[in-house]
């Protein structure tokens, strides 16, 4: 029985619960294949993905690629930089160019909030939003909630504090939507420059301290701090920031002493987090990667397996 | 030490007392309030005490705060230093001051709030509060470091004359100022509408010197309170001069929003008409304004909108005031001279003395969120003796302060203050 019907993923609040348990169960059972000798199957060989960056990535973008070529797709990438667009191609006009070619996926990274489903309604390929704007990062919650999963066998009833920049962060407006979606509580915290208006309304608690944030959550998500938002009077300086609602492993310790804690990358160490806990055993940070490459692998082969056969070839 | 205060009359208008009562002193703290006939209760009898003050005829009240001064230290001390600022605080009944950071270098970061505390710790007299700056330099670009300022002891934030002009700042100052729970004072000047000299009305245009309209201030007061009623930060609007802030503030105040309101001596007392004779020591910033402002101060005073009098004590030495008019520097000293003027708004039956008490000690160390002062046992020994009765002459050559820029030399009032104790210590 298939499980799976959606055409895109865009955003959390699109999958329903039996939705997102399948997909982590699938990417479980998918997450063998990156330890093997030979790392590839099949499975989507003559699928064409399309990588479409329009904002510099590293981590999600490899996690991509690694992720299609193991299932043996035919990837592309498209950088801004690299494409028409900075010619002054519009959106639009790009998507079309690309439709006209027939790709079979268009994984999409975007500054702008709600540019992949602008495309979406667009293409007949599908579309997996690999982060837009301050809106949603559906594959960084799926692979946070398979990464917790495993390290405390469920998620209902668990508690998650993200600390840092709330207002900024689609990694935190993902995992608000999904973790409580899926029977978790959601605590964030930060200077009150950093939590958006209304982010009760989304489900998350909003703790006044690090302590209160920190002292009863089973998993302690810290963000990353950007230095170019001290410009807009977001926090006046990474001292104070480390001061407040920095990590260490000691003061982690003083207020909770069972913990995980995750990251979702890059990490400024010193700022938010000391290094001695980032690489402390706690750290669920590169479980997050190495299970971002299971999460992928089972959106690619759901969204072909669910809007074609995959499995014809 | 131990210290009787005999047969004064206690005005605490926390615990609505009104009496006469025998205060009684040990080392630091207040050891009872007692009756004067209540001998049996005493901790310590007459002949123990090491200074008996006989009270007989004048006021007790808790110690006089003055949320807002400049004692220009560091920096500027031919102007001031933390020593005569604070030696003029006590001779003008303050036990505490709260210092703007206007120093030079600003005082933008924990080292140099720390370094003014401990300054005036080690003088023993009046405390002192500092208010830190909102931006690095007060250049309106960027957020200090509030937390840490405040763990060193800041009581509050404002960029005061250099005012925050960009609002994205300011409403982030306020957003991160509640992270703290934190205190954002605002002096309300519109920059650009403000390039005058004194207030803008007929006495300006007689005397043919760039005005000041009300409305620089009011679009401040304005801008700042839709802040407040975004942000939930805790709003005090610094030296309130015209009529049109007073209705603002009481609109937000009715609305329920955490603003309060300061006013000094000299708005309630002076108008626009002490320029006439091009006096710098009448150059102030905000100007002196209008009879109507005046009286519109006056009532807002006796409804409670405006919560402190505070002095804006800006001492300036004579390079900057024994100049023309368009280079004087602005601002006037008031530490010596608050209370009297204060007394005068009794004398004129604006406000009754508890009241006057409660504006010039209890509403600033809540707002401030200084420890509590009550005469009482057990609360520290903050206490300001005052003569109302006493009919003296200011005088300037006589102050404390290093500076002289007052326009009430040579007025005649009534009330002196007569002693002032910090902590069990008379500092008169």
């Amino acid at each position: 029985m298939n499980h799976f019907h959606q055409k895109h993923i865009l955003d959390m609040a699109s999958l329903s619960e039996q939705e997102i348990d399948y997909i982590i169960n699938t990417a479980k059972t998918l997450k063998d294949i990156s330890e093997r000798p030979i790392k590839k199957v099949p499975t989507l060989r003559g699928k064409s993905i399309v990588h479409f960056f329009h904002e510099p990535s590293t981590r999600t973008r490899t996690s991509f690629e690694i992720a299609a070529k193991r299932m043996s797709a035919d990837t592309f990438s498209i950088s801004a930089s690299t494409s028409s667009m900075t010619k002054g191609e519009t959106l639009l006009d790009t998507v079309n160019t690309l439709q006209a070619m027939n790709p079979d996926i268009i994984v999409m990274r975007h500054s702008e909030s709600g540019a992949p489903h602008f495309v979406s309604r667009h293409l007949n390929a599908s579309v997996i939003n690999a982060g837009d704007g301050m809106h949603a990062h559906p594959t960084q919650c799926l692979l946070d909630l398979m990464t917790v999963h495993e390290a405390l066998g469920k998620i209902n009833g668990l508690k998650l504090s993200i600390i840092g920049d709330i207002f900024h962060s689609r990694v935190a407006r993902s995992n608000i939507v999904g973790f409580t979606k899926m029977g978790a509580t959601v605590t964030v915290t930060a200077p009150c420059t950093m939590i958006p208006h209304g982010i009760d309304k989304l489900g998350a608690r909003v703790a006044k301290t690090l302590e209160e944030a920190v002292s009863d959550a089973d998993v302690v998500m810290a963000l990353r701090i950007q230095k170019e938002r001290q410009s807009n009077f977001f926090f006046p300086t990474e001292r104070e920031y480390a001061s407040f609602y920095g990590l260490t492993y000691e003061r982690l310790k003083s207020m909770n002493k069972n913990a995980f804690i995750m990251h979702p990358g890059p990490i400024n160490r010193g700022v938010e987090l000391s290094s001695d806990i980032a690489d402390c055993p706690e750290s669920l940070i590169m479980k997050q990667v190495t299970n971002g490459v299971a999460i992928r692998m089972a959106l690619l082969y759901l969204l072909m397996g669910g809007t074609r056969n995959a499995h014809s070839n | 030490m131990r210290i009787l205060i005999e047969n004064g009359t206690v005005i605490d208008p926390q615990q609505s007392l009104d009496d006469i009562r025998n205060v009684y002193i040990d080392s630091n703290n207040i050891a009872a309030v007692l009756a004067p006939e209540d001998l049996s209760k005493a901790p310590f009898c007459r002949d123990e005490a090491d200074y008996v003050y006989d009270a007989r005829g004048q006021i007790i009240c808790p110690g006089l705060v003055d949320m807002h001064v400049h004692l220009r230290e560091p920096g500027q001390e031919y102007k001031e230093t933390i020593e005569t600022g604070c030696k003029s605080a006590a001779y003008g009944g303050f036990t505490d001051v709260c210092c703007m950071p206007n120093t030079k270098p600003v005082n933008d970061n924990p080292e140099i709030t720390t370094y003014i505390i401990e300054k005036a710790r080690s003088l023993g007299g009046t405390r002192v509060h500092p208010v830190a700056a909102i931006s690095p330099g007060s250049s309106g670009k960027g957020l200090t470091e509030m937390g840490l300022i405040l763990d060193a002891g800041a009581c509050a934030f404002s960029d005061d004359g250099q005012p925050v002009s960009d609002s994205q700042l300011m409403r982030r100052a306020m957003e991160y100022a509640r992270s703290f729970d934190a205190l954002i004072i605002s002096h309300c000047e519109d920059l650009r509408l403000a390039e005058g000299v004194m207030n803008e009305g007929i006495i300006s245009t007689r005397m043919g010197l760039a005005g000041i309209p009300n409305a620089a201030e009011t679009v401040m007061v304005m801008r700042d309170i839709a802040l407040c009623e975004l942000t939930g930060a805790r709003l005090h609007i610094a030296h309130v001069s015209t009529a049109q802030s007073v209705d603002a503030i009481k609109h937000a105040k009715e609305k329920g929003l955490p603003v309060t309101a300061e006013t000094a001596p000299h708005y309630f007392t002076l108008t626009d008409s002490a320029v006439l004779e091009y006096d710098t020591h009448a150059k102030m910033n905000p100007p002196l304004r209008t009879e109507i402002d005046r009286e519109a101060i006056r009532n807002a005073l006796a409804e409670g909108v405006i919560d402190v009098i505070a002095t804006d004590h800006a001492p300036h030495s004579d390079l900057e005031k024994m100049v023309t008019f368009d280079q004087a520097a602005n601002g006037i000293i008031g530490l010596e001279t608050s209370l009297p003027l204060g007394l005068k708004l009794v004398h004129d039956n604006v406000l009754t003395l508890s009241q006057l008490i409660e504006k010039m000690s209890i509403n600033p160390t809540k707002i401030v969120r200084i420890p509590e002062k009550r005469i009482s046992s057990g609360y520290p020994a903050d206490l300001t003796i005052i003569d109302l009765s006493k009919k003296h002459t200011i005088s300037a050559k006589l102050f404390q302060s290093k500076s002289r820029n007052t326009p009430f030399d040579g007025w005649t009032c009534m009330g002196k203050v007569m002693q002032t104790i910090v902590n069990g210590r008379l500092c008169l």
